[in-house]
């Protein structure tokens, strides 16, 4: 069965890439477009991996991906935080708010396809 | 034993001397003789014992008139010469002996009037000493006084007790600025000689200041200063540097710390300058990351063959999207850091018309040549190194003098956004462009003057520009220098510190000397108190019916000085109608209350005027009971001692029947000003109440509670309002 892939970011120029490739790479994408948004689906739809974008509406990343580690239902929900903070103190707090992986913005779409992959254990 | 007793004594001994001595001589030859002897003289003496009595006497009485002789040259000369000598030494410095009596009296006249010469010259010597050492200290005062109040940093002074001795016109700007009160006080609440720097620092901070100063100045550091920034009642924020005042004590190898400077900087302007400029970073860091970000999975999307037209319209458009919004976010960004990515040459900000005076100053000094303002916008600001720029300005009217013939130049002084323009015109005609392009780059020399820079560098020191634009329709040219312009700055008011007297009363050193008052301030000395002297206007005279305060005036005394520049003067809006006679009264219309505070919010800034002080007013209880009718409705209390200079006047002149402010001035001859406006008054009451101090210590009353009790005695202090 395909992965599901939940893409939280307010920005629609990414998302429309990160859409793309997702989709491209054989996942099931949904897409939400701020931090209230990402939880909602993200309990709804129960996505295998969130790409979740730091600086958001409503919720940031970091509140977000707190949430999701406090319930139980989606302790299998992995976290890839994207954002454009990249210093270490920010890293070392989205670690610590419970992410799987983080990644800097820019970043290289292969890089983020592999790491994704990682991630969900599938074949690259 | 006095002399003449003494003198007296002497004489009588001498006369029992002699009588003693011949009888015993008599007695003595008489017992000597055989009886037979006897029998022979006794007939021939018996007859004669008359003379032989005689003789005695005659005797005695001699050696008494040469007793007495001596006893005066030996008991009275030197009694005299000894009372004289008292004098000499206690009283007059100036007498001196006549020489009399013996040769040896009259010689040690002489060498006392030698030594008491002596003695005089000596004392002259050092009572010129001590004066020319008098004088100078004042001098250096007076210069260290001109110094401070020309100095562009706001520096206080005070002793350990953090009472301020010295502060400058800066500070007093500075403070202005941190008071949250009504102008009135214009931060004369928080800074004034005798005042306590506490109500603007913390104690802690300044005390783990001194501290630290202290634990540098035993490890020898040779910069024993502190350094703080702390955020004052008004929300701004001051960094602090603080250097100790050192005095030599007498026997101590280490001087001490007998106080402390405080130099001031108010970095809250710098501060939201530099969090603007950080937000400002950081959006172009984190927005361009997200840009790019956005730009480069799009760019490698495109690189899939295997897109649709649509798609691939798709993600072209947020390319552009994002160049655009990545190109717009970079010219704002350089927009807003125009002024900090400019050149590091130190820019002063000055008043544009005041660089424009001092071109017109220099150009007819150094080119001799007339100058006129066209046009100087009055609120301009602008950041130069003024010194270059003059010099720029006045090197191309002197090639414009001597090459063009140019009889007359004119300024003109406009803003033009962020910039300002800074036009030398001319009539007449332009020259080409390439002379001027050599006037931009020629080393300025004229007049006596020669620089190594150019007209070009002095504008590059301003990331300014040059250049020359014609006036055709006026026959017509100028050169326009584009500056940058810099924010308005509240300024100087320098009328506003130059009340009376030409050198503002900003120090006092004599309150090195005064510590903190540990006994209650009864048992102070009237000499050494700080006072807030005032007076109001009022509506009218009966408070328990309505009437209102209008003006409240007050000034200082501290240490024996009126500081009339530390003043507190205050319109009050009484919120009820003003009665037309009030207004013949005090002067004051309906019209000039409109827009000023109530008495709830001028009385807490006068509270805190008249923290720390004795209270003095003339007919004290008229005032103190308008004051005393808002205590429940602000909750201010007044609950510092008062003096009435009515009472006092009572108490010093009690057979004088009137005690009004104009017969007193009259009878201690005080000038008589600006009577009737509360200010005006409360001078008047200062000056009164400091002639009053001397002449009630005359009648041993020397401490506040020996004035206070004085006062009640009088018949005035029964009239109650």
């Amino acid at each position: 069965m395909a992965k599901k892939i939940l893409i939280a970011d307010d920005e629609q120029n990414i998302v429309i890439s990160l859409e793309f490739l997702m989709k491209r790479e054989g996942f099931v994408v949904c897409i939400a477009h701020d931090g209230q948004e990402a939880l909602d689906k993200a309990r709804a739809e129960a996505p295998d991996l969130i790409l979740l974008d730091v600086m958001m509406p409503r919720k940031n990343g970091y509140e977000v991906c707190q949430e999701i580690r406090a319930e139980a239902a989606l302790q299998g929900t992995r976290i890839l935080m994207l954002t454009a903070k990249g210093r270490e103190t920010e890293v070392t707090k989205g670690l610590a708010m419970g992410a799987d992986a983080y990644m800097t913005k820019p970043f290289s779409t292969k890089e983020l396809v592999t790491k994704v992959k990682a991630l969900l254990d599938v074949p690259a | 034993m006095s002399v003449k007793s003494r003198h007296v004594l002497a004489v009588l001994t001498a006369c029992a001397l002699v009588v003693v001595v011949m009888a015993a001589a008599g007695i003595a030859v008489w017992r000597d003789l055989a009886p037979e002897e006897r029998d022979i003289i006794e007939p021939i003496l018996n007859p004669r014992l008359g003379l032989l009595l005689m003789i005695s006497l005659v005797g005695a009485g001699a050696a008494a008139v040469l007793m007495k002789s001596f006893a005066q040259a030996n008991l009275l000369g030197p009694s005299l010469l000894a009372d004289e000598l008292g004098l000499i030494v206690g009283t007059d410095p100036s007498r001196r002996l006549k020489p009399s009596g013996s040769p040896e009296l009259q010689r040690i006249a002489e060498s006392v009037n030698a030594l008491a010469d002596q003695r005089r010259s000596l004392q002259e010597d050092v009572e010129a000493r001590i004066r020319e050492a008098r004088l100078s200290v004042e001098e250096e005062r007076n210069r260290l006084a001109a110094l401070m109040s020309e100095l562009n940093q706001s520096v206080v002074v005070c002793n350990l007790d953090g009472r301020i001795l010295l502060y400058n016109s800066r500070a007093r700007l500075q403070f202005r600025a941190l008071s949250d009160a009504p102008t009135a006080a214009g931060g004369g609440e928080i800074i004034g000689l005798g005042r306590s720097i506490y109500a603007v620092f913390e104690r802690n901070l300044i005390v783990h200041a001194l501290e630290s100063i202290q634990e540098r100045i035993r490890r020898q550091s040779s910069q024993p200063v502190a350094n703080f920034v702390t955020t004052t009642r008004a929300g701004q924020l001051l960094r602090v540097q603080m250097a100790p005042v050192l005095s030599a004590v007498e026997g101590e190898a280490e001087s001490t710390v007998s106080g402390f400077v405080l130099m001031l900087d108010n970095i809250t302007r710098n501060f939201e300058a530099e969090t603007r400029r950080d937000q400002m970073l950081h959006s172009l860091t984190e927005g361009s990351r997200s840009s790019l970000a956005n730009l480069r999975a799009a760019a490698e999307m495109l690189e899939y063959p295997d897109l649709d037209p649509e798609l691939k319209e798709r993600f072209l458009s947020v390319v552009r999207d994002e160049v655009q919004g990545m190109s717009a976010r970079l010219d704002e960004t350089a927009n807003a850091f125009a002024d900090s990515l400019k050149t590091r040459w130190p820019l002063d900000e000055m008043l544009g018309a005041d660089l424009v005076a001092a071109a017109q100053r220099r150009i007819e000094k150094k080119v001799s040549l007339p100058t006129k303002i066209e046009d100087v916008d009055p609120g301009v600001w602008v950041k130069v190194d003024s010194f270059s720029l003059l010099q720029a300005i006045s090197y191309l009217v002197s090639r414009l003098s001597d090459e063009f013939e140019v009889r007359e130049v004119r300024l003109r002084l406009t803003a033009a956004g962020r910039l300002v323009h800074l036009d030398i015109i001319w009539s007449g005609q332009a020259m080409s462009t390439e002379t001027v392009m050599a006037w931009e780059l020629e080393p300025m020399s004229f007049a006596g003057e020669s620089s190594p820079l150019t007209v070009r560098d002095v504008i590059e020191r301003h990331d300014g520009e040059i250049w020359l634009q014609r006036e055709k329709t006026q026959h017509r040219a100028f050169f326009r220098l584009l500056l940058p312009s810099a924010a308005p700055q509240e300024q100087v008011d320098a009328g506003a510190f130059l009340k009376g007297e030409s050198r503002p009363e900003y120090y006092d050193f004599d309150l090195f000397k005064q510590t903190e008052a540990s006994h209650a301030l009864d048992d102070r000395l009237l000499s050494e108190l700080t006072f807030t002297v005032f007076d109001t206007e009022t509506t009218g005279l009966n408070p328990s019916e309505g009437d209102e305060i209008i003006q409240i005036g007050a000034t200082r005394i501290v240490n024996g000085k009126l500081l009339k520049s530390e003043s507190f003067d205050q319109l009050v809006d009484p919120l009820r109608e003003l009665p037309e006679a009030s207004t013949k009264i005090h002067g004051i219309t309906p019209e000039m209350l409109v827009g000023q505070p109530p008495m709830a919010r001028v009385l807490p800034a006068f509270h805190a005027f008249s923290e720390d002080t004795v209270l003095v007013a003339h007919n004290a209880a008229f005032d103190m009971r308008f004051l005393q009718l808002k205590e429940e409705s602000t909750g201010i209390r007044f609950s510092q001692p008062v003096l009435d200079t009515l009472l006092l006047s009572a108490v010093i002149h009690p057979a004088q029947e009137s005690h009004r402010l104009e017969a007193i001035c009259e009878r201690m001859g005080v000038n008589i000003m600006g009577r009737h406006t509360a200010m005006g008054d409360a001078i008047v009451t200062g000056e009164v109440f400091l002639r009053m101090i001397p002449l009630l210590a005359e009648m041993g009353i020397r401490t506040l509670g020996e004035a206070r009790q004085a006062s009640e005695k009088t018949y005035y202090a029964r009239v109650k309002y």
